[in-house]
């Protein structure tokens, strides 16, 4: 008896450790995102409050909308993700195929120099890079962004896409392969379907630090054109830092379509990492 | 790969023909990260041995690091910034990874209920953008707003509360725990994920012989995390060393008050890209990319060579 209270009053204890830490997660955004609805007296006024059809605005999103191509930003956001990760996901998914089906000579070295940039931040040759982009006229597009994301992405999607097509089975290979498929055929018809899982997992990796990147942007693409949201936001808000309602409005606007994505995809990710994908 | 496969693939070759698709498969990968990613890198380490005599690059040898850590104004700057680095580095260690594994743990409690909620949403800072985390947490702990100081009224404590952001002594823990905040999240699921991993027998053995609840934790489990709890370190101490983006947001470039929050990536960024008044140096920013490069070097080796391969691993 005493036995079960113990064990109602410890998972007792954890929920509240837990509902504590979840409070402390969620209640910066939660002010954030109720705050950037409310007029300039109410966010000072009552902070905590939820907006009232009295105190309810919308001027700091109407400011935003008008001062900052917010769309423009998120539009360049929006093509830099997609087309690294499309890039990081098809390349990668073909040199961890060829690491992990064929044997020839120089494979495990190839394997070690393609997973150092998994320790080996990217950053560090930023000096080299921006002189490259110079040299290339690459700097302030979108293409030059694209390009440093998909050799960024690329260590982590091979170590982990290879160890997914090391489970794909022979026979069904061997299979195709009896039956006359290129091995064009087999990586795209047969292998490619089947690591599915493993590759929406490298995509949500992926895209979480290029969606929020700041350092390239700033450095490779600053120009108005190219700005993405992460930078766009940084600037914007640094312009109005003492009109609140923007200010708010422009870090809601940030985080919303990020938080949709994470709705979406949240089982995926969760599965993705805790089925020791990145171990 | 054994002496007998090699020979097998070295007699073979010539009656193969040349397998021209392993070629196709890897070349856009190799060509894309060999060429933005390795050889800048390796451009980087070389570059920090020029500098600029008379208008021309010139090859310098070593002069650069001796000017690094020779300029008095230099060396001060690059021992401030790695001092608040390592400073930096270790709150990580000493609040978020145990934190982490708290939540981790009890998350793995079998039976838990509303266990996926919490775990999704105490994930969510983690997908954040620095820049959005920043400037929350600027307006947060801002003094004008008073939502800190209003919260801290509750539990009496706000007798506690100062501009901490504003404060040199204070800046630089506050920056780094909004940092441990964000970052939680890593660890606690890659923990979760190995706690999960353990096999019930393990469990069902040790309760057999009496052994649960906290001694459980501290006996059973923590041992069999502990490789995961060293690749946590290791990123840890990788991500730290080339932090810039939410010190470049809460602090600005010059990393204030007074550089008391300066760590490597933002002194990288100020004397390669310019700031203000201050113009770009290129080759001094490629030393001291060199210097966080050997330091990420030295941690990560100091991780595969010494500490991997002392942490027993159990093989299930």
């Amino acid at each position: 008896m005493s036995k079960a209270r113990s064990s109602f009053l410890r998972t007792g204890f954890v929920h509240v450790a837990l509902i504590a830490y979840t409070l402390i997660a969620l209640f910066p955004v939660f002010l954030t995102l109720v705050n950037s609805l409310k007029s300039r007296n109410a966010i000072f006024r009552e902070p905590m409050a939820l907006p009232t059809p009295k105190t309810f605005s919308l001027i700091g999103y109407e400011t935003v909308l008008s001062q900052g191509d917010f769309f423009g930003y998120f539009q360049n956001s929006l093509i830099v993700t997609v087309v690294s990760i499309a890039l990081v996901l098809l390349f990668g998914a073909m040199a961890a195929f060829a690491l992990s089906e064929y044997r020839f000579r120089g494979n495990m070295l190839l394997g070690l120099y393609l997973a150092l940039g998994i320790m080996i931040p990217i950053r560090l040759g930023t000096v080299a890079i921006l002189q490259g982009m110079v040299a290339t006229g690459l700097v302030n597009t979108l293409t030059a962004l694209i390009l440093v994301y998909t050799a960024q992405g690329l260590p982590l999607a091979i170590f982990i896409l290879s160890e997914f097509m090391r489970t794909v089975s022979d026979d069904l290979k061997s299979a195709g392969r009896i039956d006359g498929l290129s091995e064009y055929a087999i990586f795209f018809r047969l292998v490619l379907p089947l690591v599915r899982p493993a590759m929406a997992t490298v995509a949500v990796f992926t895209m979480i630090p290029i969606w929020n990147d700041l350092w390239f942007p700033l450095i490779l693409a600053p120009g108005e054109a190219t700005k993405t949201i992460t930078l766009g936001a940084q600037m914007f808000i640094g312009q109005y830092v003492t009109n609140w309602n923007a200010v708010l409005s422009a870090l809601s606007l940030a985080i919303l379509p990020v938080l949709v994505l994470y709705v979406i995809f949240s089982r995926q990710l969760i599965r993705g990492i805790t089925s020791g994908a990145v171990k | 790969m054994s002496q007998s496969d090699i020979t097998v693939t070295e007699t073979a070759t010539p009656k193969r023909p040349v397998r021209w698709h392993i070629a196709v498969f890897l070349a856009p990968a190799f060509v894309v990260y060999t060429a933005v990613m390795i050889l800048p890198l390796i451009e980087t380490l070389r570059l920090s041995l020029f500098n600029v005599v008379g208008g021309e690059l010139a090859f310098v040898g070593l002069a650069n690091f001796a000017q690094l850590f020779g300029d008095p104004r230099l060396a001060a700057d690059f021992w401030n910034a790695f001092s608040n680095n390592t400073i930096f580095f270790l709150i990580h260690m000493a609040v978020q990874n145990p934190i982490g594994i708290a939540l981790a743990a009890m998350l793995s409690l079998p039976g838990l209920r509303f266990a996926a909620f919490y775990r999704s949403a105490i994930f969510v800072p983690t997908l954040l953008s620095f820049v959005i985390v920043g400037f929350i947490w600027k307006l947060i702990l801002s003094p004008i707003w008073g939502i800190a100081p209003n919260l801290m009224d509750l539990v009496g404590l706000k007798s506690f509360f100062g501009p901490w952001l504003g404060k040199p002594e204070s800046a630089l823990i506050t920056v780094s725990l909004i940092s441990v905040w964000q970052y939680v999240g890593i660890p606690m699921m890659l923990i979760y994920a190995a706690l999960l991993n353990i096999p019930d027998e393990v469990l069902e053995a040790a309760e057999i012989d009496g052994i649960t609840g906290w001694s459980q934790f501290w006996k059973i489990k923590l041992p069999l995390i502990l490789p995961s709890i060293g690749i946590i370190s290791v990123l840890t101490f990788v991500g730290n060393f080339n932090a810039f983006d939410l010190i470049y947001t809460v602090q600005g470039a010059l990393a204030g008050p007074d550089g008391s929050t300066d760590i490597l990536g933002t002194l990288l960024y100020r004397t390669f890209f310019g700031f203000q008044n201050q113009m770009g140096n290129p080759p001094m920013g490629a030393t001291i990319a060199t210097v966080m490069f050997l330091i990420i070097l030295a941690g990560v080796s100091l991780y595969l060579f010494v500490i991997q391969r002392r942490i027993r691993r159990y093989q299930f």
